[in-house]
């Protein structure tokens, strides 16, 4: 029997064909063996047909037809492989200005980011957005993966150039984990082996780096945030053990919740006492993020869908007026003062009404604009809102699920936005 | 799980987060139904809903879309799960379809009801007014479906729209519809075919007996095996033989192809999946070797 695989690695990779993404994408794909003869035959037809003159790994990742149509990636593909130490989930995103909401959708669920640069070029225009969005969006840790070294002459000097650039651009950003690997996709070099082109390096390749990456102290292990999705109550009137079953159930989003602790439940601020919890597997004596477990507590208390369970001395802020960091996804309307929404923050949603649109952010000089009064498509400001019902928040570099929140149209019902709770940017 | 640093095991993640979505839809949506074909991957769905609501019953009905070309132990499987649950199951039958004049048969050898599966599946939805019908689609089967949301807008069509899907963020899913329109859900999006497996012995999950090593009458067409049963259209110059084969996916007789195998027993046949070099879809199922964006066309239309 096979030993069970460690853990999940969910990284968002960000670029264009032009960087060599799909190339490195496709490399530790082929180099993992996770692409199938069938699947290799596939593009290598495709490539043939299309007069390509060498086999286009882009079309692995490419899956739709307008995609390949065009030759560019316009929406998220997810990508999957395994090595024997974890399982790699890749959300491969299109680089470009105008798919800035593909990107940031990528980047919500990721552990880590990967941003290609390409060594020829050093750092553009794009690399600074990918890294801006990278820490709004508060991905634990950046990659820089400065490619096709084998054009420079797997030059140090050029390497180290493009270093010193990018860490003196990055400290006016927040990025907890910044790793820098020297990379040709094409070669392989550094992606799965380390390179005997570039002795003067002495780090990992990039899926040794990806394999041991430290993620498990990522999550919020402090702050107990149990979002309340529904109430299990069994009503079965041939079992009477099961008659007064009450259990709340939900994904654990921040904290380490047991039996015997004392904990409240918001908005009615009244306390109780955890008496068992139930995983997917039976009883446990613990409850972390992300488990999805049911919680039954000894006093009868009020509690359903949107509600929030923490711990009496340390409980999220309940907020009507939110000041929040947001990305607008819409491509025909645009958000202006007044704007009446619906949003869904945990499992609680409401209605929310644009006060304020502070400022404008450019994405790539990270220059404010306090002039302007809407967003549209793929840009991103700082907003006020107000919305019907106390949500239970926190600042979403405390916690990036009570923090984050979605904007949705009342009319068109599309999602309209991506929204960070009280992210300040230095 | 280690719980000295909180450690899950990729297995504990993923089935955390199909709980997480089956509960989310049951909670948001009127009336959720779950597709259950009596294949692994729904099979596994059907497990996962059992424990998002336990000790409660699971508080929707299952729809098999039947295309009439079955393989009877999967009927089997399917009728004793759905009876032992308490379960009530609908099913939407293409024969009647056809019967009906909805849709039309197709024609010659390799004639398949597979595509036909989409209007009755429609017809049902509408016919019950379900909102959300969970299906047990993973990202990593075909490259369409690599695009696809977790919660899947279908518009008053049934119709899937690949260009305009809504973006999908952290783990909060935008359940808004419109009357007549309803979203398609996939709980099992991040997994792959071999977590699947991997579930299935860590759960002691049965599956029907076909997914295990058999001998069984078949013959071989476009580089398949396939099962000498009359939905196939056996022609003269395709000559029957005895293999040992098992099956790789679960699909209409017609077109869902077995593979060589003496794999009989849990861990013989995650062995090989472990090792193999091609995939479930390019190796059993003809329907998605009819053109590059085969799985995409279909899909538009409403299928699975």
């Amino acid at each position: 029997m096979a030993a069970p695989r460690m853990d999940i690695l969910r990284f968002a990779t960000a670029g264009s064909v032009d960087d060599g993404k799909s190339t490195l994408i496709g490399r530790l794909l082929y180099d993992s063996k996770s692409i199938f003869e069938d699947q290799l035959e596939s593009v290598e037809r495709t490539s043939v047909d299309r007069g390509e003159e060498y086999t286009n790994l882009a079309l692995l990742t490419d899956g739709l037809r307008a995609e390949r149509e065009q030759g560019i990636t316009i929406d998220v593909a997810y990508r999957y492989f395994a090595t024997p130490r974890r399982k790699f989930i890749i959300a491969d995103t299109p680089g470009h200005i105008q798919y800035t909401r593909n990107m940031v959708t990528g980047a919500s669920t990721a552990d880590l980011a990967i941003i290609l640069v390409d060594a020829r070029k050093g750092i553009q225009e794009q690399s600074r957005r990918h890294a801006f969005l990278t820490t709004l969006l508060q991905v634990p840790h950046l990659v820089v993966a400065v490619n096709k070294m084998d054009l420079v002459d797997y030059s140090e000097t050029v390497f180290n150039e493009i270093v010193d650039e990018f860490t003196s651009f990055a400290t006016k950003l927040s990025i907890g984990d910044l790793t820098f690997i020297p990379v040709s996709a094409l070669h392989g070099d550094n992606v799965v082996e380390r390179s005997m082109n570039m002795p003067w390096y002495d780090g990992s390749s990039l899926l040794h780096h990806l394999e041991n990456v430290h993620i498990a102290s990522d999550r919020n292990l402090i702050d107990v945030r149990f979002p309340v999705q529904c109430v299990i109550r069994p009503h079965k009137s041939t079992d009477p053990a099961l008659h007064d079953y009450r259990g709340y159930a939900g994904q654990v989003a921040g904290g380490v919740l047991k039996p015997g602790d004392e904990v409240m439940h918001l908005p009615s601020g009244l306390t109780s006492t955890i008496t068992h919890i139930e995983s997917p597997s039976g009883p446990v004596d613990e409850a972390y993020p992300p488990m999805s477990v049911t919680i039954r507590l000894a006093d009868e208390i009020d509690i359903s869908r949107g509600d929030m369970i923490c711990r009496p001395n340390n409980q999220p802020q309940a907020a009507q007026d939110l000041d929040a960091m947001i990305c607008w996804m819409d491509d025909v309307k645009a958000l202006t003062p007044r704007t009446k929404l619906t949003l869904k923050h945990t499992t609680r949603t409401v209605k929310a009404m644009v006060k304020d649109l502070q400022y404008r952010l450019d994405v790539n000089t990270l220059h404010r604009d306090d002039t302007a009064d809407n967003l549209r498509l793929n840009e991103i400001g700082r907003v006020t809102l107000r919305v019907t019902q106390p949500l239970f928040v926190d600042d979403y570099g405390r916690n990036r699920l009570t923090g984050g929140f979605i904007l949705i149209d009342e009319a068109t019902n599309a999602t309209v936005a991506a929204g960070m709770i009280s992210n300040p940017l230095r | 799980m280690q719980r000295a640093d909180y450690l899950m095991s990729q297995l504990d993640v993923l089935e955390a987060e199909a709980i997480h979505i089956i509960r989310e839809v049951a909670a948001e949506f009127e009336r959720p139904v779950l597709l259950f074909s009596g294949g692994k991957d729904s099979i596994v769905m059907l497990r996962l809903a059992e424990k998002a609501f336990a000790p409660a019953p699971i508080p929707f009905p299952v729809m098999h879309v039947d295309t009439g070309h079955n393989f009877d132990e999967v009927i089997e499987y399917r009728d004793r799960k759905v009876a032992e649950l308490g379960l009530r199951l609908v099913v939407a039958s293409v024969q009647d379809a056809i019967d009906k004049g909805q849709v039309v048969e197709q024609k010659g050898r390799r004639a398949s009801r597979n595509k036909l599966q989409t209007v009755p599946l429609l017809n049902a939805i509408e016919e019950h007014g379900f909102t959300a019908a969970f299906g047990g689609a993973r990202r990593d089967e075909e490259k369409a479906r690599a695009k696809e949301r977790v919660v899947s807008f279908r518009d008053e069509f049934g119709q899937w729209d690949p260009k305009n899907q809504r973006p999908e963020l952290w783990n909060l899913y935008n359940t808004k519809i419109h009357p007549g329109e309803h979203v398609r859900v996939f709980p099992l999006s991040n997994w792959t075919e071999l977590d699947i497996w991997d579930y299935v012995r860590r759960e002691g999950i049965e599956l029907p007996s076909i997914y295990f090593a058999h001998t069984r009458q078949v013959f071989e067409r476009d580089g398949m095996l396939l099962a000498d049963l009359p939905p196939a259209n056996r022609g003269e110059d395709e000559p029957v033989f005895e293999a040992m084969v098992r099956y790789r996916t679960v699909g209409d007789t017609s077109c869902t192809g077995a593979v060589k195998s003496a794999a009989v027993s849990l861990d013989d046949v995650i062995e090989e999946i472990a090792a193999t070099r091609i995939t479930e879809r390019g190796q059993t199922r003809a329907d998605d070797r009819a053109s590059e964006a085969a799985m995409e066309d279909r899909k538009k239309e409403g299928y699975f």
